[in-house]
């Protein structure tokens, strides 16, 4: 039986490796190969050097991956604080409502991000349904509160919100009653009992909801390019950029190979700390 | 350890702006959509569906959902395979690279997708492949059917592993077992599966954005049109995207339900 188990892992694992072997692990090598090419050149038969990582450093490209580290960590804490009530309420205290919540959120999740940053931006702006009504009711108005650093931060919260949610809860629902329950018979404050039961005990839910959010929100640029009007330009803008204006192959590359260097760090040390099998309900 | 029934209506309040908060912007879209003004501004003076009965009539809208509906209908039939085998090489059988294998499905979930659709861009272009929507398709696959396997993963722990040793005692063949019992029992997840798959790819963005080549995806045009050179198409084509895939979820989570209520009136 366990000989057969093994040749059938191999070979059900198959289609998924050559998948991702050929589009995945290739491009990613390529985009290795080419973070070491000399400037401006558009194929990878050239002498190496490392000009393009010099040029990163010189043109101070450090502010916009310190812009994008430090708004993916404030939206990463707002969040935290935001979820945890909601997350604990869905695992412990919302009967029905659970699942109703659960459905709106992953539902909200099918919208493109474009249309509901869209929709941000139709709120938020002067003449939007917050600042149009206002004046219409009161007769004063003010400018609108797009393009700006703050909105961005918020733009990134509504996005990775369910990023964090579900795994929290998911996290909570490990924590059991009795311990609580024991905690508080002997007579620890609320305090104490989220800070020595719950967060511990919540632990593996935490890590996995912030890391998600906060890898996915240092690789986020559509909430600084529709909401923030690029008043902070963001490190996946810059490749972008370097990519498609700049047509510079090589600094493009250069700069995704240190976005993915600090994301694929930290997600490899995250996903080594947490047992997935636990996590997704293994039962043997 | 209850907690009140204040504490209990203050988290339901809580739960409901949560919701709230998240479809607001949905119903800005959905106003902005049915505004008569070419320059939109709130509060919306004159209602008017003129801009649906044009978006319907567009030939580029026409061609916009063509392309959307073949990515997302070609990314979804793949990626319910892959994801099927993949699923069970990533929670029923114990095999040698069981944990590398489970951590690499995680990294593409993990990737910025800004970054994988140019170095997908960059390894088409070493291998001399134009991009097309074909090129999109393998794009999203990257993405999307780790995440099927995933969701069909989370059916497959809870498989009772014994089911297929009996079948094996009786003396079935690994392609009878997989037709007879593995299959059926794993199709609700893998039916899930696909249905996320197809609204993701539906929805997705920056993996078409470099990837397409010449073809353009309904995201995509919208996005374009966003940032520059805006339409009053936007909010209506928006609103057209959104209902279309709220059509489909609805149907799947009804069709359980229809197909029951119709098996019982054909055994009647």
């Amino acid at each position: 039986m366990e000989r057969l188990d093994r040749r059938l892992g191999a070979l059900t694992a198959t289609p998924m490796l050559v998948l991702l072997g050929l589009c995945f692990l290739a491009p990613l090598a390529v985009v290795a190969g080419f973070s070491v090419m000399p400037s401006k050149v558009f194929d990878l038969w050239h002498q190496p050097d490392f000009s393009a990582y010099a040029e990163l450093l010189r043109q101070g490209y450090w502010k916009s991956l310190a812009w994008s580290l430090g708004m993916a960590l404030a939206s990463t804490l707002i969040l935290l604080v935001l979820c945890w009530p909601l997350a604990y309420a869905m695992a412990k205290v919302y009967r029905r409502f659970t699942l109703i919540l659960t459905i709106g959120v992953v539902m909200s999740l099918f919208v493109s991000e474009n249309i509901r940053l869209f929709g941000w931006v139709l709120t938020l702006m002067k003449g939007g349904l917050i600042e149009g009504y206002l004046r219409h009711w009161t007769g004063t108005g003010f400018d609108g509160l797009l393009y700006n650093m703050p909105v961005i931060v918020f733009g990134l919260v509504y996005v990775y919100l369910p990023f964090m949610l579900f795994p929290l809860a998911q996290g909570i629902s490990m924590v059991p009653d009795d311990a609580r329950q024991a905690a508080a018979d002997l007579g620890a404050s609320r305090a104490r009992i989220l800070w020595e039961i719950d967060l511990p005990l919540a632990a593996p839910g935490i890590v996995v909801g912030c890391l998600l959010t906060f890898v996915l929100a240092t690789g986020a640029v559509a909430e600084s390019k529709l909401l923030g009007g690029q008043a902070v330009i963001v490190i996946a803008d810059e490749v972008e950029t370097a990519f498609t204006y700049g047509q510079d192959w090589p600094l493009g590359s250069a700069l995704a190979m240190v976005l993915i260097a600090i994301v694929g760090a930290i997600a490899i040390v995250g996903v080594n700390r947490v047992d997935l099998d636990a996590i997704m309900g293994r039962r043997r | 350890m209850e907690p009140s029934r204040l504490s209990r209506a203050g988290l339901l309040l809580y739960g409901i702006l949560t919701l709230g908060f998240l479809y607001l912007p949905l119903v800005a879209v959905g106003f902005a959509s049915v505004s008569k003004a070419r320059y939109l501004s709130f509060p919306i003076r004159r209602y008017d569906t003129g801009w649906y009965a044009e978006a319907m009539a567009s030939d580029t809208v026409r061609d916009l959902l063509l392309i959307s509906l073949k990515v997302a209908g070609l990314v979804t039939v793949i990626s319910m395979i892959v994801g099927f085998f993949g699923a069970l090489a990533f929670a029923r059988y114990q095999w040698r690279f069981r944990g590398l294998f489970q951590k690499l499905i995680l990294l593409p979930i993990f990737f910025p997708q800004t970054v994988l659709g140019l170095a997908l861009l960059m390894w088409f272009n070493a291998l001399g492949v134009v991009p097309s929507w074909h090129t999109a398709v393998v794009a999203h696959l990257v993405w999307i059917s780790p995440i099927a396997t995933l969701i069909i993963a989370i059916r497959a722990y809870s498989f009772d592993p014994t089911l297929e040793e009996a079948a094996r005692d009786m003396g079935c063949s690994t392609l009878q077992i997989l037709r007879e019992i593995t299959i059926p029992l794993l199709m609700p997840g893998v039916i899930s599966a696909g249905l996320f798959a197809f609204l993701l790819s539906w929805g997705n963005f920056p993996l078409s954005l470099f990837t397409t080549g010449a073809d353009s995806t309904l995201p995509e045009w919208l996005y374009a049109k966003m940032v520059a050179g805006y339409s009053p198409l936007v909010p209506t084509v928006g609103v057209l995207s959104v209902v279309a895939s709220a059509v489909l979820l609805a149907v799947a989570l009804l069709a359980p339900t229809l197909v029951r209520l119709w098996r019982r009136n054909a055994a009647d």
